[in-house]
C-alpha cells in the first residue's frame, strides 16, 4: 500500500487511471495546459466578458499565486500547470457511448437514469435536451420574475444584479481554491427569486441546457429576496466523470429578510478527482438557510458549507453525509457564524468509512461579540465498517460572547457483531445486513432529500456496499 | 429410526465454548416439527447459549458434537456448516431475549427482506423483494391477529422499544417467518402477567403441526397455552432430566434443589461456571 503523497502525485496528471477514459478529440479552440495571466485573459476574451470581470479574474490570479497550499485537511497533490482550465463545450464531446466503461453503465442501470441523461452525464453529449422536458416549467418561472440561467449568460443579461453580489460573499482572498475559481471560473447557475415568490418544486441544475453547468470550476450565485423561497438541487447521484482531476467550485448565496433557501448536493465523483469547493451563505433577519450535502467518491473532498447569520432571527442548518471507501478521503464538515443576536444553527454530520477509506468531520461554530442568545448544536456521528478504515473529528468552537448556548455531541461506532448477527439470524446475508445498518445510520438525513434523490441515494449506498464483505 | 417419520432438529453431544470457557458440556436434544419442548434451569446453566449455538452466533464456538436437520426421508443437513442467514433460510428461528436495536431501519422494511429471503432461500442480494402489496396485506393481517397497531411496523427496529414491545416484535417476526423450528429465549422475561398471557396465546396461535418449538423459560405461565410434550432441565451445561408437564410444575413450585441434589456432578460444574463468571465480571 503506497502512501497518500505518492498516490496523489500520480493522480494529479489529469487522467483517469481506473477507468482509462481518454479523449483525443480534435481541438477547435483549446486552451493549453497550465495557468498564467495570458490564459486567464484568454478565457475572459473567449467569453466576451466586460472589463470588470477580466480584471476580477486577473486580480484573483495574483491572489491564487500568492497563497500557499492549505496545510490542513487532506494531502493535495495537484500540479497546477498540468491542468486545462477552460475547454469549450464542443471539446467536451467526442466520446462515444461504447467508450464509457461498463462499471459506469452498470451504475446508470442500477440508478435508473434516463437514456438522455446518461449520455450527458458520461460526457458523450455536451448538450442535454432539457428544453423539451422542462421548457414549460421555465416559462412558468419566468412569469414570476425568477431568473434561472447559467452564470455566463447572467453576466450579459443581468449584469447589475450579478455584479452587486458576485465575489462579495466569498472573496477571492478567502482561500487558495476560491481564488483559483475566481480566476478561471466557467458555468454554474445564477438564480434570482424576487420578493415573496415561493418556488414549490426543487430547481435542478439539469433543467438547464448547458454542459458547462457541471464544469470543473463552476460558479453559482443564488439571491433569495425578502420572503422568497427556493430549493436548489445540484448534481445528481449518478457518477460524475471528468477527464480533469480537479473540481473547484464556488457557491455564493444571499438569503434576505424572511427568505428561505435549501441547497442540496449529492455528488458521486470518480476516484481520481480532487473536489475542493467553497460554499457560503449570508442569512439575514428571520431567514433560513439549509445546506444538505452528500459526498461520495473522489480522491479527496474538502468542503465545509457555511452559513453566516448576519441579523437577528437568522437560522442556519447544515446536514452532511460523507462516504469514504478505498483510496478516498472525505474531509467534510460545516461552518456556522453567529454574527448577530438571537440566531440559531444546527450541524448534523454523518460519515461512513469502509475498505480503508478515511472520513473526517471538520467544523467551526463561531459566535461573534454581541451575538447574545445565540444557539447552536453540533451532532456528528461516524460509522466505521472495518479495521482498515478511519474516522476523525475536528470540531472548532470560538465563542466571544457569554450569553449563548452551544452543544456538541460526537459518536464513533463500528458495525456491531451483535447487530449483524441479529439481522443474519433473520435470513439477511452479511452484505445485506451491513447495507441495512448503513442505510439506517444515514436515514435521518436521507429522509430530508426529495423523494427521487432519497431513492437514488439508497441505491447508491447499496452499490457502494456491494462486495465490501467477504 | 423407530418413531414416525417427520422433520426433526437433532442435537447430539453438543459442546460449546465462549472465549475459551466451556459452557455446554454435551447436550442431546431432539425436536420434531409440531412438538413443543420446554427448557428450564437456573440462570447461567447454558440455556441461552444453546439458542445462540443453534443459530450460529460467531462468539459461540462449537468444540464437539453436531446439530442437524433431518428430513422426513432421513436426509441429514449439517447446520453447523451454515452461516446464520443460511440457518434462517433452512427454517430455524431464534426469538432473542434481548433483541438488538437497528436505528433508522423500519421494522416493516427489515421484515420484508427477511421474509423474502426465508421464503426464497436461493435469493441473491439485490434480487427482487416480495411484492409490496402482498407483503403489506400479510403484515397487516398478522398484526391484527396479534392485536398490534400497524403503525408499530413503521418504527425503527427495537429502537426505543419497551421490553414488552421488543418481545412482541419478536413474536411478530416469528409469525411472519413461520420457521420449521423456533427457539424462544425467555420471551416472557420482563413482561407483566397480562403480557405473558398474551404472548402465550400468540405463540399457541402461530405454532401448530408445522412448527417445532423450544421454549426457554423460568415460568410456567408461558406454557399455559403451549403444553410441552417434554420438559428438559439444564444444569451446569447439560440436560440432566427430561419429563412431562408435571416436571415444569414441580420446578416452578419447588425450585432446583432436588435437581442439584440428584445431579451433584452438574451442580459442581454450575458452581465452577458461576465463579469464573464472577471473576470475569470483576
Amino acid at each position: 500500500m503506497s502512501t497518500g503523497i505518492e498516490e496523489s502525485s500520480t493522480l494529479a496528471l489529469g487522467e483517469i487511471n481506473k477507468y482509462d477514459f481518454r479523449t483525443d478529440s480534435p481541438a477547435i479552440f483549446k486552451a493549453r495546459r497550465g495557468i498564467d495571466a495570458t490564459i486567464v485573459s484568454q478565457i475572459s476574451e473567449m467569453k466576451g466578458e466586460p472589463a470588470w470581470m477580466r480584471d476580477f479574474r486577473l486580480k484573483s490570479l495574483d491572489i491564487f499565486n500568492s497563497k500557499p497550499m492549505p496545510h490542513w485537511g487532506g494531502r493535495i497533490g495537484i500540479d497546477f500547470q498540468e491542468i486545462f482550465y477552460y475547454l469549450k463545450p464542443a471539446e467536451q464531446q467526442g466520446k462515444t457511448w461504447e467508450e464509457v466503461p461498463d462499471a459506469i453503465k452498470k451504475t446508470f442501470d442500477r440508478l435508473g437514469i434516463p437514456e438522455a441523461e446518461r449520455k450527458f452525464l458520461s460526457g458523450v453529449k455536451a448538450q442535454f435536451e432539457s428544453e423539451v422536458v422542462y421548457g414549460s416549467l421555465q416559462e412558468d418561472l419566468a412569469k414570476k420574475g425568477v431568473i434561472f440561467t447559467d452564470t455566463d449568460t447572467a453576466i450579459r443579461e443581468h449584469s447589475d444584479l450579478l455584479r452587486e453580489y458576485f465575489g462579495k460573499i466569498i472573496s477571492p482572498t478567502d482561500n487558495k481554491f476560491a481564488a483559483l475559481n475566481s480566476a478561471v471560473w466557467s458555468g454554474g447557475s445564477f438564480i434570482y427569486v424576487p420578493k415573496g415568490v415561493k418556488i414549490e418544486f426543487p430547481l435542478q441544475a439539469y433543467f438547464r441546457i448547458n454542459a458547462e453547468s457541471m464544469g470543473q470550476f463552476e460558479r453559482t450565485l443564488i439571491i433569495v429576496d425578502e420572503g422568497a423561497s427556493v430549493h436548489y438541487v445540484e448534481g445528481c447521484t449518478a457518477p460524475m466523470y471528468s477527464t480533469e482531476s480537479l473540481h473547484s467550485a464556488v457557491v455564493e448565496i444571499v438569503v434576505k429578510r424572511g427568505g428561505r433557501c435549501r441547497y442540496t448536493t449529492i455528488q458521486n465523483w470518480a476516484n481520481n478527482i480532487y473536489n475542493l469547493v467553497t460554499k457560503r451563505a449570508m442569512a439575514y433577519g428571520d431567514s433560513m438557510m439549509e445546506w444538505i450535502d452528500g459526498n461520495l467518491g473522489s480522491h479527496l473532498t474538502m468542503k465545509y458549507p457555511a452559513v453566516y447569520m448576519m441579523e437577528p432571527g437568522a437560522r442556519g442548518e447544515i446536514l452532511s453525509i460523507a462516504f469514504a471507501s478505498a483510496g478516498q478521503h472525505q474531509d467534510a464538515g460545516a461552518k456556522l457564524v453567529h454574527a448577530a443576536p438571537h440566531t440559531s444553527g444546527r450541524i448534523v454530520s454523518k460519515s461512513i468509512s469502509k475498505n480503508g477509506g478515511r472520513a473526517s468531520y471538520r467544523g467551526l461554530v463561531k459566535v461573534e461579540p454581541g451575538a447574545k442568545k445565540s444557539k447552536s448544536s453540533v451532532v456528528c456521528d461516524a460509522l466505521i465498517l472495518d479495521d482498515k478504515s478511519r474516522s476523525d473529528t475536528y470540531p472548532y468552537i470560538e465563542i466571544e460572547e457569554q450569553d449563548v448556548s452551544i452543544g456538541h455531541e460526537a459518536s464513533v461506532s463500528k458495525i456491531g457483531e451483535e447487530q449483524l448477527f441479529y439481522l443474519m439470524s433473520r435470513g439477511l446475508s452479511e452484505a445485506e445486513a451491513s447495507t441495512m445498518i448503513v442505510g439506517g445510520f444515514i436515514e435521518p438525513l436521507v429522509k430530508e432529500l426529495p423523494m427521487e434523490y432519497a431513492v437514488e441515494m439508497n441505491k447508491l449506498i447499496q452499490l457502494q456496499m456491494e462486495g465490501s464483505v467477504g | 429410526m423407530t418413531h414416525a417419520a417427520k422433520e426433526t432438529l437433532v442435537i447430539s453431544n453438543l459442546h460449546v465454548s465462549v472465549e475459551g470457557q466451556e459452557i455446554l458440556k454435551g447436550v442431546d436434544l431432539e425436536i420434531g416439527r409440531g412438538e413443543i419442548h420446554a427448557l428450564m434451569g437456573p440462570n447461567g446453566s447454558g440455556k441461552s447459549t444453546l439458542g445462540y449455538a443453534i443459530m450460529g452466533h460467531p462468539s459461540y464456538e462449537v468444540t464437539a458434537g453436531t446439530i442437524e436437520l433431518v428430513d422426513a426421508d432421513g436426509t441429514r443437513h449439517d447446520i453447523l456448516a451454515m452461516e446464520p442467514d443460511q440457518r434462517a433460510r433452512a427454517g430455524l428461528f431464534l426469538a432473542f431475549q434481548r433483541p438488538m436495536s437497528i436505528p433508522g431501519v423500519r421494522l416493516a422494511d427489515f421484515l420484508r427482506h427477511a421474509v423474502t429471503n426465508v421464503r426464497n432461500p436461493d435469493r441473491k442480494e439485490g434480487h427482487e423483494l416480495m411484492p409490496m402489496r402482498e407483503f403489506r396485506t400479510e403484515l397487516k393481517n398478522k398484526m391484527g391477529e396479534l392485536s398490534m397497531d400497524t403503525e408499530f411496523a413503521r418504527r425503527y427496529v427495537n429502537d426505543g422499544f419497551s421490553g414488552g414491545e421488543m418481545k412482541r416484535a419478536e413474536i411478530l417476526q416469528l409469525a411472519m417467518l413461520r420457521p420449521k423450528f423456533a427457539i424462544l429465549d425467555e420471551t416472557d422475561s420482563g413482561l407483566d402477567a397480562d403480557a405473558v398471557r398474551l404472548a402465550s396465546e400468540s405463540i399457541a396461535r402461530i405454532g401448530g403441526a408445522e412448527m417445532g418449538i423450544l421454549i426457554i423459560t423460568h415460568h410456567e405461565q408461558l406454557l399455559e397455552h403451549n403444553i410441552p410434550l417434554r420438559t428438559h432441565v439444564m444444569l451446569g451445561g447439560k440436560i440432566v432430566e427430561s419429563g412431562g408437564p408435571d416436571l415444569a410444575a414441580e420446578l416452578h413450585k419447588r425450585g432446583y434443589e432436588r435437581i442439584r441434589a440428584a445431579y451433584p456432578e452438574a451442580a459442581a460444574a454450575e458452581k465452577v461456571m458461576e465463579e469464573s463468571a464472577r471473576a470475569v465480571s470483576v
